[in-house]
């Protein structure tokens, strides 16, 4: 509804009346977007419309909407800028909740766009309507429902400030389909701001001086540092690395921190948690000072909480105050930005000439250096079946020197990626850790490909989990971007085998990948490059023509389907309770078969 | 760890779906709710103050708190059980039925109850106090024809300002 006085007050004060959806395009637009990722549909006919009058932002029209979600989640966590979504009502939207859910426990800025069907049809089980704010309230940071086009762009200008600061996170708006078509007053940037909502991000300084003075009385320290540091920003890479190298002490990463410190570094421990190395899970344990940078103890991470870490004074920094003392008491709190409250840290060691403990760090790295002769990555060469860690190694190798982005699936693959690919910068790494979503890491490449459109982008897969968002191929192939798909093709689902083998008896209930594609002809169907390697003798050679195709290429690599992955802390067990080799007895509690 | 009952009241923006986001955040966590209530306190600014009661151990009412003040509409979050400045109060509505209501009268008013209606088959009373009295005050009328009971769930309030 326009009336005068609507007129007049917009020319009151500066402001200009649009149509709601030319108002979405123009506020993505003023919030500096270039890309989005969607799909069309009744319920955004109005946007789409608006966006077919303006070439200014570049649409990726994707083949599903739980793509797009990926896809703008790969391209967030490579660029550190908010990937931005516009799906329909209804089933487009419904679509949008693995990716949103994804997004939010991997604290991922995403602005989900959807349309709704118009406001008088609202509750009305109308043709493609869904409660969408009601669905996606568990699966946000936050959401809205704009009945009104003169709150449209506040709304949006608020969802990108609430999905970019404090703890980043999914948000969602939904639009009704006469909203869109309305005229209003449409709001900039400045003129939006949410009313109240202030994260903390600068740390207490008492908090820091006391960080500092239980790092510098420190014997066996430990930096255990998470995503957190790469959602940061540079800044908090920058800081870790300068305060590794002050204080000499060891840093371990959960799967998300990958990248923030480089793993060529003497003092790089290796990725801890339940698939981590041997002496980063030791040390670990046996720590008398743990520095917990913008990760959370997670499950995954933490194995049996009564016995994690039980020696040690624990320091925890996270923007998000609820997760201290979440899951694990600590000592002492810090809630703020992780580059912040780091370069804080730097700036008091270095003012009051702190240094650790010379004889006591040197006894610690001893200690450290006997975890490490377990060699707790070796595995068993084979020169007759491509194992998958000798597939991996060979990958890095042979991609050594570019500019590499790795996108994986979740499973074996994926862990078997994070220890042995090895990462020297932030933001190259795009995983799903907190969902585990199979299917995540193809449309992940297609996103970080978009914003990195001479990187070589290589998606490490699962033949299980590749098949959950197979047809994203379609969308790399009209986009003409030459993501790499890397097919660990042990035809199980390979982590739910390896689970079945240790905890189940053996029994491999309905986790054989039966009746599979052929991948290369599937790769010649969608105009990719199918490649197919099943020698080892053949790997090197089969990589490098990957490497130098100019087209997306399915690579079908065919490894041994036995391999289990390890090192592994067996469900219910402790950090010092490893299990190194298929050798071992893996003895699991009842309690821990009761864990996922 | 035992657990601890706790008053919590949360200081909201009115708007749409506030209400779903806190009762969500309960069912979602795992959380209990033993009463809520919520109600507009500033028309102007567009507020509204929600009070829950909840119960478990410390660990988990501190999360409590530290997850409701996540909310984005969510302005403050007061915990009157820590809080020595707090008061909280209830309200019921008691209806006791039967012929002779003499007993049920006469016990109702050593609770200060009032009476709301007195119609040829039941009397209502009305009772505002501390939860601990309007749950006695139940008990009290139960064996004297207690028919119905409405509890409205706590509001809470600090006596000094600031």
């Amino acid at each position: 509804m326009q009336t005068e006085d609507t007129k007049t007050a917009a020319a009151k004060r500066d402001t200009v009346m649009l149509t709601g959806a030319d108002m979405v395009v123009r506020a993505l637009k003023d919030q500096g977007v270039t890309h989005i990722f969607g799909y069309p549909g009744g319920a955004v006919l109005p946007i789409y419309d608006a966006l077919f009058a303006d070439n200014g932002i570049t649409h990726v029209l994707v083949r599903h909407e739980q793509g797009a979600t990926h896809a703008a989640e790969g391209y967030a966590r490579s660029t550190g800028r908010p990937g931005v979504v516009l799906v329909t009502s209804g089933p487009g939207a419904t679509n949008a909740v693995t990716g949103l859910t994804d997004a939010l426990m991997d604290s991922i800025p995403l602005v989900v766009l959807t349309g709704q069907v118009a406001t008088h049809l609202i509750g009305t089980d109308a043709f493609q309507e869904a409660d969408t704010v009601g669905i996606t309230r568990a699966c946000t940071k936050h959401n809205w429902l704009v009945r009104d086009v003169n709150e449209l762009s506040r709304t949006l200008h608020e969802a990108f400030q609430i999905a970019t600061t404090g703890r980043p996170g999914p948000v969602v708006i939904d639009i009704p389909k006469d909203v869109q078509f309305k005229t209003g007053e449409y709001f900039t940037p400045e003129q939006s701001r949410h009313r109240t909502y202030r994260p903390k991000t600068e740390a207490d300084e008492a908090a820091i001086a006391r960080a500092v003075e239980m790092m510098a009385s420190a014997k066996r320290p430990i930096f255990y540092t998470g995503g957190g540091l790469i959602n940061s920003g540079p800044k908090a890479s920058e800081a870790l690395r300068e305060l590794a190298s002050l204080t000499g002490f060891p840093v371990t990463s959960t799967l998300m921190g990958l990248g923030a410190f480089p793993a060529s570094s003497p003092q790089w421990l290796g990725m801890l948690g339940m698939h981590g190395t041997y002496e980063a899970n030791h040390a670990m344990h046996d720590c008398d000072v743990m520095i917990c940078l913008g990760a959370r103890f997670d499950d995954r991470v933490t194995g049996r909480i009564d016995k994690f870490s039980p020696g040690s004074k624990k320091i925890h920094l996270d923007i998000d105050a609820s997760q201290i003392n979440k899951v694990v008491r600590v000592d002492l709190g810090i809630v703020a930005d992780a580059g912040n409250a780091i370069s804080a840290m730097v700036k008091l060691w270095k003012e009051k000439g702190k240094k650790a403990d010379p004889a006591a760090l040197k006894d610690w790295w001893a200690q450290i250096d006997r975890w490490r002769a377990k060699r707790s990555l070796a595995y068993e060469a084979s020169d007759t079946l491509i194992k998958p860690q000798y597939a991996i190694d060979r990958l890095y190798e042979l991609t050594k020197g570019r500019e590499v982005y790795i996108t994986t699936e979740v499973g074996q693959h994926q862990m078997w990626a994070a220890q042995r690919f090895k990462f020297e910068e932030p933001k190259h790494w795009m995983t799903s850790g907190g969902l585990g979503t199979m299917g995540y890491g193809l449309p992940a490449a297609v996103g970080v490909q978009m914003a990195h459109r001479s990187a070589l982008v290589i998606d490490i897969a699962g033949e299980a989990s590749v098949q959950m968002t197979m047809q994203e191929m379609s969308t790399a192939v009209q986009y003409n971007l030459p993501v790499k798909i890397f097919i660990l093709n042990n035809e199980y689902m390979g982590m739910v085998r390896q689970w079945q083998q240790l905890l189940h008896g053996g029994r491999y209930s309905h986790s054989y990948s039966e009746a599979l594609p052929d991948f290369v002809k599937l790769a010649e169907a969608f105009g990719c490059l199918g490649l197919r390697a099943t020698k080892p003798d053949e790997l090197d050679g089969k990589i490098r023509e990957m490497i130098d195709s100019p087209k997306p290429v399915l690579f079908d690599c065919r490894v041994d389907p036995t391999e289990n992955c390890y090192p592994m802390i067996p469900s219910g067990a402790a950090h010092n309770d490893m299990i190194l080799s298929a050798l071992s007895t893996a003895e699991v509690s009842d309690e821990g078969k009761m864990l996922v | 760890m035992p657990n601890e009952r706790h008053t919590l009241t949360a200081l909201v923006d009115n708007e749409a779906g506030v209400l779903a986001r806190v009762v969500g955040l309960f069912s979602g966590r795992g959380y209990n709710i033993e009463s809520l209530t919520v109600g507009e306190v500033d028309a102007a600014e567009r507020t509204s103050r929600i009070t829950i009661v909840t119960s478990g151990p410390p660990q988990v009412i501190e999360q409590i708190e530290a997850q409701l003040k996540r909310l984005v509409p969510v302005h403050a979050v007061t915990n009157w059980t820590f809080a020595t400045s707090g008061i909280e109060r209830e309200m019921a509505l008691a209806r006791v039925s039967g012929k002779d209501r003499a007993a049920a009268k006469a016990e109702a008013a050593k609770f200060g109850a009032r009476v709301l209606d007195d119609g040829g088959q039941a009397t209502v009373f009305e009772l505002t106090d501390a939860s601990a009295k309007i749950s006695s005050f139940i008990e009290a009328m139960r064996p004297r024809g207690l028919s119905d009971v409405s509890r409205t769930g706590v509001a809470a309030i600090s006596r000094d300002p600031g």
